[in-house]
């Protein structure tokens, strides 16, 4: 287990330098000017000159983004800015804020729609996909797999513009959509956020039920099911204890790459219910050219997905006892 | 003549696909005593598996539709409520498949699997469980069963994976055993000594078993009995000695005489049974077998292809063939 997790791990940094990498170069192939945004519009040539400096602009790109990466592990000095202590993820062009600050301000927010909404979808997805499995053919199956379809065939921005319309602001049932810190009152975090996570559930879900039914009518099928019924055992242990057994290896691999996907920032459900997660801030950090942002949440972004890989693959070996995780 | 221990009589499984009605099992009956081992053979798709599902009730009564009658110690079990089936399998009747490996769940330890068929059939204790689970993979012969009873089947060899299946079979002292082909899987000589292991173990027990087998080989060293279907229907039944010594069926010949023999040079062309195993959904009018048979003539010039011979006589050594025992004779010479 511990040779398994130090290898991840170092496999885990390692890709994440190269997507910096990636990510940083590929900003600069954009022409677009950092220092003309921060400076602001009418910016004098040497005030412009100066900003460039102050954000380390004159420098050549790959010294810019060795003192980057070291900057997270060693911290770094900024020319007007002081220093900036490990792990050091810079300043924002746009505003000057520091990023890492920035940040932990934000994933609350994102973590909290992602939680709620991953609970509700795994639940209700994984529950319909049994019932649909076991009635297989029948009526309730039929149902089942029609209301995935249209499900899964839903927009977010259509269901959660609608839904926001119809049941916040025509008829007050849910309220605004907003983030209110957990720690300071868990009743209205969860009411704030209710409505995101509905709507994200619902697009959610379909996939579960579908992924769960095919997946639990495959090992129903299986040989050793069959030995189970064989021996006697009832009908609700051979489902509950063999059969969905299996089905949840295959579940658990999505739903890593899920939560990990969605912890790096569920975009368009935060625009579209206006909460400032890291979808937000990414998506603004691109239109502003704000680097040092970017850069930050697009290392969150991929460390969540390989964080949940490297969890999904040492679940395997609890679920599974022939995989072995060395 | 009382009734046998185990008695099909008249058994039809229909399964209803998208494609028609398939006729798996057709007017099969059979008996099976206590102490006794009756052989299945007939080539692939004849109806061997289906029929050893039925008697255990295993068929989802949603697809396959059952009639006729299967009773066990006078008990009929076609119609039984899902609970009384469910008592009985792995309790009175226990079933061993082909494959162990895909047989057993990879996700549970041998001994867990073998003492929760003995939880669920007499309410014992983990620990009764567990200590049952090491006695009985000491009496299928895996050495050094208290470390083996908590490895996962994977960490078991072909041999000791079939043998673990009949330990979880066997462990509430079944009086019927139906064994689906349980050493097809298994190289020759693991055969031989899974085979005898059943053959020990009967003899100890009194358990009533049904070998199903492509083999004859296996049938004439291990049964008692033999029934030879085709097409879901019993073609000849009778002592191994009858069947297998003094053969009535064309197709038992056929089947005999595809079998490879030590005498048999390696060399020599393996003759299956001319022709291809018919259709279960649009079955051959008459004889099933008129297709494939080379003495209809001999018969009558209609008569295979038109009527339905039934297996006779009733008790002893029977076939469903219209030939008469003076032609079949005439032919084996
Ligand atoms: N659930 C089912 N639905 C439809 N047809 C089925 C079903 N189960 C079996 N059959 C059909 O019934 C026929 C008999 O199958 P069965 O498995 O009993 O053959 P078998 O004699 O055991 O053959 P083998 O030697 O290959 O194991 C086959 O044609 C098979 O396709
Ligand atoms: S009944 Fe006719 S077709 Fe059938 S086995 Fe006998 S001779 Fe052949
Ligand atoms: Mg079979």
């Amino acid at each position: 287990m511990l040779r398994f997790l130090t290898r991840r791990a170092i496999g885990a940094v390692l890709t994440l330098v190269i997507i910096a990498a990636v990510t940083f170069f590929l900003f600069f192939a954009v022409p677009a000017d950092p220092a003309r945004l921060a400076c602001g519009k009418a910016c004098p040539p040497e005030l412009l000159e100066q900003a460039r400096h102050n954000l380390g602009l004159d420098q050549p790109l790959f010294a810019q983004f060795t003192a980057w990466l070291t900057g997270i592990f060693a911290g770094r000095d900024y020319a007007g800015l002081g220093h900036c202590p490990a792990p050091c993820l810079g300043y924002s062009f746009v505003n000057r804020a520091p990023v890492l600050e920035t940040i932990l301000d934000r994933l609350p927010v994102t973590v909290s729609l992602t939680i709620g909404a991953a609970v509700i979808f795994l639940l209700f997805g994984v529950a319909t996909g049994i019932v649909a499995a076991l009635n297989q053919g029948r009526p309730l199956d039929k149902i089942t797999s029609v209301s995935s379809l249209v499900g899964s065939s839903l927009q977010i921005y259509f269901v959660g513009t609608l839904a926001l319309y119809f049941l916040v602001y025509e008829n007050q049932i849910l309220a605004r959509p907003q983030y209110l810190p957990f720690t300071e009152d868990p009743l209205a975090w969860a009411a704030g956020l209710t409505l995101p996570w509905v709507v994200l559930s619902i697009i959610f879900t379909a996939g579960y039920t579908r992924m769960t039914r095919s997946t639990m009518v495959e090992q129903l099928g299986e040989d050793y099911v069959r030995t189970a019924r064989a021996k006697g055992m009832k009908a609700r242990s051979v489902t509950l204890r063999f059969a969905l057994r299996g089905t949840l290896t295959t579940v658990i691999t999505i739903f890593g790459v899920d939560l990990g996907a969605l912890i790096g920032g569920a975009i368009i459900t935060e625009t579209t219910f206006g909460l400032q997660g890291l979808g937000r801030l990414s998506i603004n950090a691109v239109t502003d050219s704000d680097l040092p942002v970017l850069m930050a949440t697009v290392l969150v972004a991929a460390g969540a997905i390989i964080v949940f890989n490297i969890v999904v693959d040492a679940l395997y070996a609890f679920i599974d006892p022939r995989v072995r995780l060395n | 003549m009382s009734t046998p221990f185990l008695s099909v009589q008249d058994l039809t499984v229909d399964f209803h696909t998208e494609d028609g009605v398939v006729h798996a099992v057709d007017g099969l009956s059979f008996g099976v005593e206590k102490g006794t081992t009756l052989g299945v053979v007939g080539e692939s798709g004849s109806g061997k598996s289906v029929t050893a599902l039925a008697v255990l009730g295993l068929h989802s009564p949603e697809t396959a539709k059952m009639s006729g009658g299967i009773l066990l110690d006078g008990r009929e079990l076609i119609g039984a409520p899902r609970s009384v089936m469910e008592r009985i399998r792995g309790n009175k009747a226990a079933m061993i498949f082909q494959d162990p490996l895909t047989s057993l769940s990879p996700y549970h330890t041998i001994g867990r699997q073998i003492g929760e068929v003995f939880r669920r059939h007499t309410g014992a204790s983990r620990a009764a469980a567990r200590d049952r689970a090491i006695e009985m993979l000491t009496r299928v012969g895996i050495p050094q069963p208290k470390l083996r009873v908590d490895d996962y089947p994977h960490q078991f060899s072909g041999g000791m994976r079939q043998r673990a299946m009949i330990a979880m079979a066997l462990v509430c002292d079944p009086d019927l055993l139906i064994a689906d082909e349980p050493t097809t899987a298994l190289d020759v000589t693991v055969q031989a000594q899974i085979l005898d292991l059943l053959r020990d173990l009967q003899e100890q027990t009194g358990t009533a078993i049904i070998l199903i087998t492509h083999d004859l080989g296996v049938v004439a060293n291990t049964a008692h009995e033999v029934l030879v279907m085709y097409a879901g229907r019993a073609v000849e039944r009778g002592t191994v000695r009858e069947v297998l010594g003094e053969p009535h069926h064309p197709y038992t010949w056929g089947l005999l005489a595809s079998m490879p023999r030590l005498s048999t040079p390696v060399d020599a062309p393996l003759r299956p049974v001319r022709g291809t195993p018919p259709s279960l959904i649009n079955v051959p009018s008459g004889c099933p077998f008129h297709p494939r048979c080379d003495y209809p003539a001999l018969a009558g010039p209609e008569l295979c292809r038109t009527e339905r011979p039934e297996l006779s006589p009733r008790h002893g050594h029977g076939d469903a063939c219209h030939l008469t025992l003076a032609q079949k004779q005439e032919i084996v010479r």
